[in-house]
């Protein structure tokens, strides 16, 4: 079975769409998620292909679906956390030894594929939907609910993987040579870290609104503390280590204003979903957690780099498509769980949205206050990227359980949660959805 | 020492320009819009066929910076930690383009200086348009 990339149709880009057309309709039930790891080991069980089918099995389990019964598979096929596996080294035995190869030797080792998966999952003779959601989990998301809304599946797998080998983020490659095509060479001959852009944004933002770095503490010392209560977190499994004021304002630059805290830490995991219709979900093992909205932001910036101007009106505006197709307000909203990975820019998620009704320059103030799994104004009950590693998945995850009401000891106290936003990566550019325990 | 560049052919004319110590900007005669970085369409009226690249006066503006401190590429690691600047071009400051402020020392650069483009060598002979602040030293 061949599987392409989702048409543009199938993301809510635009403003004054109204409600989405199968609000309420469609729910995430299962949830699984592999075992973390810093980097690959070598060993075909750990590799990112093995990592991803042992998620959805697990997600399989845990909505309590005959594997034969699933007819949709959704994924993105981009697995690299900035690692890519070297340009003319051998796939190695074991791996080929070890899975059903697909025409291209790199899946399951350094990407991934629908027809990869459903040659390893046997299991998955009902399949007849595939379809690549590439970019991040989020994205993956989307195209499995409108897939499910638009009938094209009644219960769908989704699936988002990461992979990471030895070395340093970003420093091979292009990096390491000695000269850059020319249209790479007109942003890179300046050698700026990822976060670059996001320390510019900071900065600005930090003028604009008379605010400090040293603010952000509060919430880098909340997020890796969730980040601990999440036991499928990278975090919680290998380095159980809170985030202290002091650890975050001693962290080393990486581009000033962003240190290397604000930088997530890449790693491998897998997490998968099985979504299905809101009639089906009512049968099956777990709370259905309804679907009330998504909406995508196709935003580009003028010229090099967004300016904050830039940044402020595109997360209003995703605030407003993402109300508008879920049909609630800010005021509807329980608790956040925007990305984080750099953690300059959650603020800016969050004022978009006018999460507790903040406006632009107040969420450094916010931070300040109780935004703990306990108080009245949850911030980031997943721990996100900081409290678990780079997989941008950790926010749809914590918004199912929390909405499930089996986040466990990360489960919110001080709010009942009912509605749940998530979404990401970038302020401008991501994906969003909207989470309810109820159809609404 | 900034890596060196390969001139491809949608930026082949930006990269001449900078050997002969001109600097020049893609324009859509169509739409009469700047766009940087380059690309085969404009962005606003997404025209191919009108593109053409105008000189530019070389003055803009320091919008803004950062402080890079750990950099991805190997050649500029030994000269961590540096600056790089926005800069906002004199003719439309919605065009912006990368500095690292020759002249300026590290994190003491002059948010809305007046800055003039210079072009300096890379690791392969091609030049490159840098911005230094309008009266500092060179």
């Amino acid at each position: 079975m061949k599987a392409h990339n989702a048409p543009a149709a199938m993301f809510r880009a635009n403003e004054g769409m109204g409600l989405w057309e199968h609000r309420g309709k469609v729910a995430a039930v299962g949830i699984g998620h592999s075992p973390t790891a810093r980097r690959w080991d070598g060993q075909p069980e750990t590799s990112v292909g093995a990592i991803s089918l042992l998620a959805l099995r697990r997600a399989i389990e845990d909505a309590g679906v005959d594997p034969a019964a699933i007819d949709g598979l959704v994924l993105d096929p981009t697995t690299t956390t900035g690692a890519h596996w070297p340009k003319g080294r051998p796939v190695p035995a074991e791996m080929l030894n070890a899975f059903a190869a697909t025409d291209d030797p790199l899946d399951g080792l350094a990407q991934l594929s629908a027809p990869w998966v459903l040659k390893n999952m046997p299991e998955l003779s009902g399949v007849k939907f595939a379809m690549h959601g590439d970019g991040c989990m989020t994205r993956a998301i989307c195209v499995a609910a409108q897939a499910v809304g638009d009938g094209l599946a009644h219960t769908c797998l989704v699936l988002k993987a990461w992979h990471n080998y030895a070395g340093r983020y970003g420093q091979g490659g292009a990096s390491a040579g000695d000269a850059l095509p020319g249209n790479v060479a007109i942003r890179a001959l300046w050698g700026t870290p990822v976060c670059y852009g996001t320390a510019l944004q900071f900065a600005e933002y930090c003028r604009k609104y008379g605010k400090r770095h040293e603010m952000m503490a509060p919430f880098m010392e909340n997020s890796r503390r969730n980040g601990l209560l999440f036991p499928e977190g990278y975090w919680a499994q290998h380095r159980p280590e809170e985030i202290t004021a002091e650890d975050y304002n001693a962290a080393r630059w990486i581009a000033k204003p962003a240190n290397l805290l604000d930088n997530d830490l890449p790693i491998m995991a897998a997490a998968a979903y099985l979504f299905t219709t809101a009639d089906r979900a009512r049968h099956m093992r777990q709370k259905p957690v309804y679907i009330l909205g998504h909406a995508s932001s196709r935003t580009r910036t003028r010229s090099m780099t967004a300016t904050l101007d830039e940044v402020e009106a595109d997360t209003a505006r995703t605030a407003r498509k993402l109300y508008e197709g879920a049909g609630i307000s800010a005021a509807d909203v329980s608790f956040e769980n925007m990305y984080d990975g750099f953690t300059l820019f959650h603020q800016f998620h969050i004022e978009g949205l006018g999460y507790r009704g903040l406006k632009f320059g107040e969420a450094l103030d916010f931070y300040q206050t109780d935004i703990s799994i306990a108080g009245p104004n949850p911030v980031q009950p997943s721990g996100g990227n900081i409290g678990c590693g780079r997989t941008r998945f950790w926010m749809h995850t914590d918004c199912i359980q929390q909405l499930q009401g089996r986040a466990g000891r990360r489960q919110v106290t001080g709010v009942k949660p009912e509605v749940a936003v998530s979404g990401g990566p970038m302020p401008m550019g991501g994906d969003f959805m909207v989470w309810s325990a109820t159809p609404g | 020492m900034k890596q060196g560049v390969a001139p491809d052919e949608l930026t082949r004319p930006f990269w001449e320009a900078a050997n002969a110590g001109r600097l020049v900007i893609q324009r859509c005669a169509a739409c009469d819009r700047l766009q940087h970085p380059p690309s085969r369409r404009c962005g606003e009226c997404r025209a191919d066929t009108a593109l053409e690249w105008r000189q530019m006066s070389g003055r803009g503006v320091i919008q803004n910076y950062a402080v890079v401190h750990d950099s991805p590429v190997r050649l500029l690691q030994a000269d961590q930690p540096f600056n790089v600047a926005v800069i906002a071009l004199e003719e439309d400051s919605d065009i912006q383009m990368y500095s690292h402020l020759p002249g300026t020392p590290v994190d003491e650069v002059p948010l809305g200086a007046a800055v003039e483009v210079i072009f300096e060598a890379t690791a392969n002979g091609q030049r490159v348009p840098e911005w230094r602040v309008v009266g500092a030293e060179a």
